[in-house]
């Protein structure tokens, strides 16, 4: 057996305090004005985003902040659907909003492909992964997601209160990627370290965030060492062995790819879930339609998805332009706000109310463009499975307090403790 | 009635497949693909516009009258 020496620990980078890019200062506080002091971290965002991108879009559809070294944010559709497709004027090589820069030369690959790719480069990382998350090859995972998500309700029993976001939402994704990686299933608990920390904690000192980050890397390079020595049939052996213009991928790309796969799946479809049981719990009249007439459900599923869209992106400006009736500088960031597009009236009927029979609903909830997430039809798939072992296991449920419930801050927003009341 | 994919826009969001499984299919990437010759039966002209009505590319297009 030849040895891959791709991973030994002589060939990772050596830890480096301050790697290249661009830092600016910390801004943090009360929000003056959302349409020129925006930031989507602080409190009032997390509680309810809607309202505030509602008058954005009226008064200030590209709205502004000095916070984050400079940043727009876009709130009507057809502004976010422009961005997602320039590709030219906007780079992905760093999709997480936050006080770091990387630098230029990180693009076309960006440090987790292919969410941080950009052309050409994208296009081939991309298709790498695909056929692993067909409509067809994520129907494999169904029953496995389904026993599993029975076996979470299995465990309620004798409670009158339950945490649907802590002890239900967050563990379906979990247990998911983590089947599909081929890592621990015990190790949940960590991956939800890991998200917080990248997703979270934007506004931490730098260095701290480094430490956090470099925590997943430690455990990602632990599970490519485990399957090097114990190849199986699971995505991280594939990523390991696949070849991108006749090599094997660099490790960087290798590990890359499986922060990507492990962090983008699991709080989008937390969110999600929690998000559809939030809007159920207190509206009776969708729930008990829901639960009367099961066939609606892949329709109503695609309404919770634009209506409580989880994941807002971000973009880099390539160079200085003027866009859209703004002046936008070379490396501002764009927040892209697939929320926001979804409640545009612009483009949706009834646009702020959650209509669960709505039949034409072009969101774009899982993006617009090249960057379609990947991972969109196992979202999916989860999602239905979730919501409909809930609801026929238990088909009555209000919230038990409202003002308990708490949201998720930053790019990716979903109830993150919610308790009901399910008899 | 004919159904038509632009592939150039199609991402795979595969709406087209979930919506209207008698009419597209995916293929080995998740793009959607027109089953057959595109010409949509009689009785599945809901289906057809639903299909066009949820891709978010806007990639399913119909003709009319076909």
């Amino acid at each position: 057996m030849t040895v891959d020496d791709r991973f030994s620990p002589a060939s990772r980078e050596p830890g480096d305090d301050q790697p290249p890019g661009t830092r600016n200062e910390i801004i943090t506080g009360p929000v003056s004005d959302w349409a020129t002091d925006f930031s989507h971290l602080e409190p009032e965002w997390s509680a309810d985003p809607y309202p505030i991108q509602d008058d954005l879009r009226q008064r200030c559809p590209i709205a502004r902040t000095e916070r984050f070294g400079g940043a727009w944010l876009p709130t009507r559709y057809e502004d976010v659907a422009a961005i997602a497709y320039d590709t030219e004027r906007f780079s992905s090589r760093s999709i997480i909003l936050s006080n770091f820069r990387p630098p230029r030369e990180l693009a076309p690959i960006g440090g987790s492909p292919p969410i941080s790719s950009d052309p050409p480069f994208h296009h081939d990382a991309r298709k790498l992964l695909l056929p692993a998350f067909t409509r067809a090859a994520v129907e494999r995972q169904e029953p496995a997601t389904r026993a599993f998500c029975q076996s979470l309700i299995d465990a309620f029993d004798g409670r009158d209160v339950v945490d649907a976001a802590y002890d239900y939402a967050q563990h379906i994704p979990m247990r998911v990627i983590a089947d599909m990686l081929g890592f621990p299933s015990e190790d949940g608990p960590r991956f939800r370290e890991f998200v917080e920390n990248l997703l979270e904690g934007i506004n931490l000192p730098p260095d701290e965030r480094i430490e956090r980050v470099s925590r997943l890397f430690d455990y990602l390079f632990a599970q490519v060492s485990d399957h090097l020595e114990h190849p199986r049939a699971d995505l991280t052996t594939y990523l390991i062995n696949a070849e991108l213009y006749g090599a094997k991928l660099d490790p960087s790309h290798v590990v890359g790819t499986m922060a990507l796969l492990l962090i983008a799946g699991i709080d989008t479809t937390w969110s999600a879930i929690g998000a559809s049981l939030w809007h159920l719990a207190r509206t009776p009249a969708d729930r008990e339609r829901l639960v009367a007439e099961p066939a609606l459900l892949p329709t109503a599923m695609e309404e919770f998805l634009r209506a409580f869209a989880p994941v807002t992106m971000a973009r880099l400006v390539r160079d200085d332009m003027h866009w859209h009736g703004v002046d936008m500088k070379a490396d501002d960031w764009i927040l892209l706000s697939f929320p926001a597009a979804n409640r545009d009236p612009a483009q949706f009927d009834r646009a702020g109310a959650v209509v669960i029979d709505r039949e034409a609903n072009r969101h774009a909830a899982f993006g617009l463009g090249i960057h379609r997430c990947v991972g969109s039809h196992l979202a999916r798939m989860e999602l239905r499975v979730a919501l409909e072992v809930w609801l026929e296991r238990i088909p009555a449920f209000t919230l038990q307090d409202p003002s308990a419930v708490t949201w998720a801050a930053g790019q990716i927003r979903g109830p993150r403790h919610l308790p009901l009341r399910i008899r | 009635m004919n159904v038509q994919i632009d592939s150039e826009c199609c991402q795979g969001h595969g709406r087209c497949y979930d919506i209207a499984p008698g009419l597209f299919g995916e293929d080995g990437e998740g793009y959607g693909r027109v089953l057959g010759d595109g010409l949509v039966p009689a009785g599945e002209e809901r289906e057809a516009r639903l299909a066009a009505a949820n891709c978010p590319e806007r990639a399913v297009t119909l003709t009319e009258g076909a």
